[in-house]
């Protein structure tokens, strides 16, 4: 009888130090969180002011701001999405729809995972050789929108193959039922009932690429001035897209290695910009998803 | 043990001389991969009037169903031989249009399958595939295959609503006006009411009653009692094989196969 | 055209329908749509050759010129026009494994606890927190680990971890250095914080799969949280698990800009771990952009194409531990 109360004692010490365990670490993790994001808050907030938005990069010791950085990244972005899902949405329906269990179906799968989780510094070299070295000799922001829409491709084929083969099958059937092409039922029925989980991984691609700094690193690279402009916006874009461009990882880049005090400063407020939009990104994404599994 | 008469399609057939055959099938085998579904079915349905087929899990009849309209094209492993006429045209010939076949014989699922839009989208978006009709042509479409699923009156107000907020039974009376909507000669039922109450049964089946007079119908069903009031011809299916097949008065009241009386007396199945 | 017109006034019957009827919208589509399709997905294919492709060509030169040695040697000198990647090899495999170490027990922890011990209010704050923190960008890390974490690190464990360390021991050797918060054990840490929650969230969605009566009935017989995970729940997972840990480590080992920030770039081979030190990613993000000849670059691609092979393989090996057989 002793025996087995000092087995029940021991058994209910491990359980308290595994349930203790749990906790602990994940206050850790949940501390570490908080110092970043109040790191941010703290440097970043004190580094704001109206000449953020109004204002280009500066050299030191002259006012200045992060405005064409700022366009500079919105541009990069906004391209890079636009081939990443044009490309992933397409690859993702390939892989859900037509794909089956066939071998090539499984390599492509395979590959994609192997794409989203490769080091983005790769990225940018493969992009770099490609488009840079020996496309346009000199950096450009095509190449660096190529780049991001490289990275943000396997998001969007995964969240759309995943939300695809979530569709029943009588769905599909039906719709082929009433004498519609597959390629109709796909276009006007499946991707309409998988539209929230499209969004949903747009969200998180777009998330992923906004903060990358590394493959922007040798192709977009950066650029002191602002070739757009507003007022002409359609002729003015292709000239600021065969040149570097700015844009705000690289400028963090830049300036937080500099020696000057006010470049450190700016790169802060940079950093804040970044990691505000991409973490409102991921509570709206997030929000979505809760509210389609209600 | 199979107790089915040598010459049951001749006799099916001759029982249908007075009315005409909408669809026939001859020697039909099917097969998922190796494994043989179906084995040598031969069996004919009756225009404008409601054939069901009944028998255990397991014995055929949604696989059957399933080869009128070709739905097994979608899968690879399965495949069917043998001849399915519709007004005397093979559809399972190699050359044949599916999708055309699939605009003429429609079908309706056990589980009720709207799309994601409103519900004038749900019931236009066949008619849209195939047809460009005005909008008040169109509205009129809607509203005619709405109430013949007798649907209208309890969506009239709401036709921009999603068809993914009606309850189950409303669904399935959608999909069943989608089908029509399309205007095909023969509708295929899969087991339609067996996901919905007794109260959306009820209803369902009236609509089917009404809509004999305009189609042809087949009804799988694992409802003995719904067979009986709905049908006119029934055919008995058992492990693949068609059984038995005779007027429906006729084949509950007296079958002539031991196999078919044992199960419409519940001692199997 | 391939739609028509029943006029208005006719009768829609099916046999009227059925006489006019041609080709649904779309039939001419078909084939195009699929192949469309399929020409995107092969892009995938198409990309990633095409970086290991690229990589190879524009690092030949580096393994033509030296051979073997380069793999062996940590003579890095731009100026010398010599390169050896032993010491970046060794570099990147230590701060992986080192943020391994640590981010698997607070990963798993986390996973845990989210599955059995968190209030069910509570969930959906910290899960989210869990993916805010994978979120946040890698250079910001980088900032954070040099400017606010580094002098912390340097006060509080590299000082008083030099100082306790015996004269003349094993440790004296491992924490020799200078405390200025850089390194490759600060580096690990960073890395170990961003590589956590990609783990954490694996695992628990892995955790999630195990069917709710396997856990039930595991409760039922007495047994205590702790027992159930892991004896019941952990176990079941037991391939996933070390699949999700494997996918931690790929990532780990391509991390670049938080590395670059914190691990003080230096070639030597490490001897301790408050040494500077170089990965390959962070190796190329600091060199590539001023790279001062050919033979330089072609050894800083030479270089990203072992990280490529090394990521590649730990994938793959990943990618067979999470393999559940697709449900016909």
């Amino acid at each position: 009888m002793a025996a087995s109360a000092a087995r029940i004692a021991a058994r209910r010490v491990c359980n308290g130090a595994f349930v203790g365990f749990c906790w602990l670490v994940t206050a850790i993790a949940l501390a570490f969180l908080a110092a970043v994001l109040w790191t941010l808050v703290q440097k970043g907030m004190g580094s704001m002011s109206i000449d953020i938005f109004t204002m280009d990069t500066p050299a030191s010791g002259s006012r200045g701001g992060l405005r064409n950085a700022i366009i500079g990244s919105i541009i990069l972005c906004a391209l890079a999405m636009a081939m990443a899902l044009f490309i992933g949405i397409l690859a993702g329906t390939w892989l859900a729809e037509y794909a089956g269990d066939s071998r090539y179906g499984g390599v492509i799968r395979f590959l994609n995972d192997v794409l989203l989780s490769a080091p983005s510094i790769l990225i940018g070299l493969f992009v770099w050789r490609l488009l840079v070295a020996n496309v346009f000799h000199h950096f450009t922001a095509w190449a660096g929108a190529v780049a991001l829409a490289l990275i943000a491709i396997p998001v969007i084929t995964r969240t759309t193959e995943d939300v695809l083969r979530l569709q029943p099958t009588s769905l599909r059937e039906s719709g082929v039922a009433l004498g519609a092409p597959f390629s109709t039922v796909i276009r006007g029925i499946l991707w309409r009932a998988a539209s929230g989980g499209m969004l949903t991984g747009a969200l998180l691609a777009f998330a992923r690429i906004s903060g990358e700094t590394a493959p922007l690193l040798f192709t977009a690279l950066n650029n002191q001035f602002d070739n757009f402009d507003p007022r002409h916006p359609l002729s003015s874009i292709p000239q600021v897209m065969g040149q570097p461009i700015a844009n705000l990882p690289v400028v963090m880049f830049d300036n937080a290695l500099s020696a000057y005090d006010d470049l450190q400063r700016l790169a802060w407020a940079a950093a804040l910009i970044v990691s505000g939009s991409v973490l409102t990104v991921i509570v709206i994404a997030r929000m979505l998803t809760g509210s389609r599994s209600a | 043990m199979n107790e089915l008469a040598p010459d049951c399609f001749d006799v099916s057939v001759a029982q249908m001389k007075r009315e005409k055959v909408k669809l026939e099938v001859r020697d039909l085998d099917f097969f998922y991969g190796k494994s043989r579904a179906l084995k040598g079915i031969s069996i004919a349905f009756a225009e404008k009037a409601v054939t069901a087929l009944i028998g255990p899990s397991g014995c055929g009849k949604s696989t059957l169903l399933r080869t009128l309209n070709r739905m097994y094209a979608l899968y690879p492993g399965q495949r069917a031989t043998g001849k399915v006429l519709l007004d005397g045209e093979d559809i399972l010939g190699p050359s044949v249009d599916l999708a055309m076949v699939r605009a003429r014989i429609g079908m309706v699922f056990q589980k009720p399958t709207p799309f994601p839009m409103s519900i004038y989208d749900n019931v236009a978006f066949g008619v849209r595939l195939y047809e460009r009709l005005s909008k008040a042509d169109m509205d009129a479409r809607v509203e005619e295959s709405l109430r013949s699923a007798a649907l209208w009156d309890e969506v009239r107000d709401k036709l921009g609503a999603s068809g993914l907020g009606l309850s189950g039974g409303q669904q399935q009376r959608l999909c069943v006006a989608r089908g029509i909507a399309v205007r095909p000669e023969v509708l295929l039922l899969d087991e339609p009411t067996s996901a919905l109450d007794p109260i959306s049964s009820a209803k369902l089946e009236e609509t089917l009653a009404q809509l004999r007079t305009d189609y042809t119908i087949v009804i799988v069903t694992h409802n003995l009692g719904q067979a009986a009031r709905v049908s006119d011809h029934t055919g008995f299916m058992y492990l693949g094989e068609l059984v038995e097949f005779g007027p429906t008065d006729e084949m509950f009241t007296n079958p002539e196969t031991g196999r078919a009386r044992d199960y419409i007396t519940g001692r199997f199945g | 055209m391939t739609r028509t017109v029943i006029a208005a006034g006719k009768p829609a019957t099916p046999a009227a329908v059925a006489a006019v009827r041609r080709q649904p919208k779309g039939a001419e589509l078909e084939r195009f749509f699929e192949y469309v399709c399929l020409a995107a997905a092969t892009m995938l294919l198409a990309a990633l050759g095409g970086m290991l492709v690229s990589l190879a060509i524009g690092g030949w030169p580096a393994f033509a010129k030296f051979g073997l040695g380069f793999f062996v040697s940590s003579d890095w000198d731009p100026v010398q026009g010599s390169f050896g990647v032993a010491s970046l090899i060794v570099d990147t495999v230590l701060v992986a494994l080192l943020a391994l170490v640590m981010a698997v027990p607070i990963s798993f922890g986390v996973a845990f606890f989210l599955v059995e011990l968190c209030p069910a209010f509570l969930r959906r704050v910290i899960g989210t927190a869990v993916e805010l923190l994978a979120g946040i960008p890698s250079i910001v890390y980088g900032m954070w680990g040099l400017f606010v974490f580094g002098p912390v690190f340097a006060s509080f464990v590299q000082q008083p971890l030099m100082n306790a360390a015996p004269p003349g021991s094993i440790w004296e050797r491992l924490t020799q250095g200078v405390p200025n918060g850089t390194g490759i054990l600060a580096a690990s840490i960073i890395v170990a914080m961003m590589v956590l929650p990609f783990i954490a969230a694996t695992l628990r969605e892995l955790l999630l799969t195990v069917p709710g009566q396997v856990r039930e009935s595991a409760y039922g017989l007495g047994a205590s949280t702790s027992e159930v995970v892991m004896r019941v729940t952990l176990p079941y997972v037991r391939r996933g698990a070390i699949g999700a840990v494997m996918v931690g480590l790929g990532r780990a080992l391509g991390e670049t800009m938080a590395v670059t920030f914190i691990i003080g770039n230096a070639h030597t081979f490490p001897n301790s771990i408050f040494d500077d030190g170089a990965t390959i990613a962070s190796n190329i993000a600091n060199e590539f952009a001023e790279a001062t000849s050919p033979i330089q670059t072609a050894a800083l691609l030479a270089s990203g194409l072992i990280l490529f092979l090394i990521t590649f393989a730990v994938l793959a090996l990943a990618r067979m531990m999470l393999a559940e057989p697709r449900s016909p």
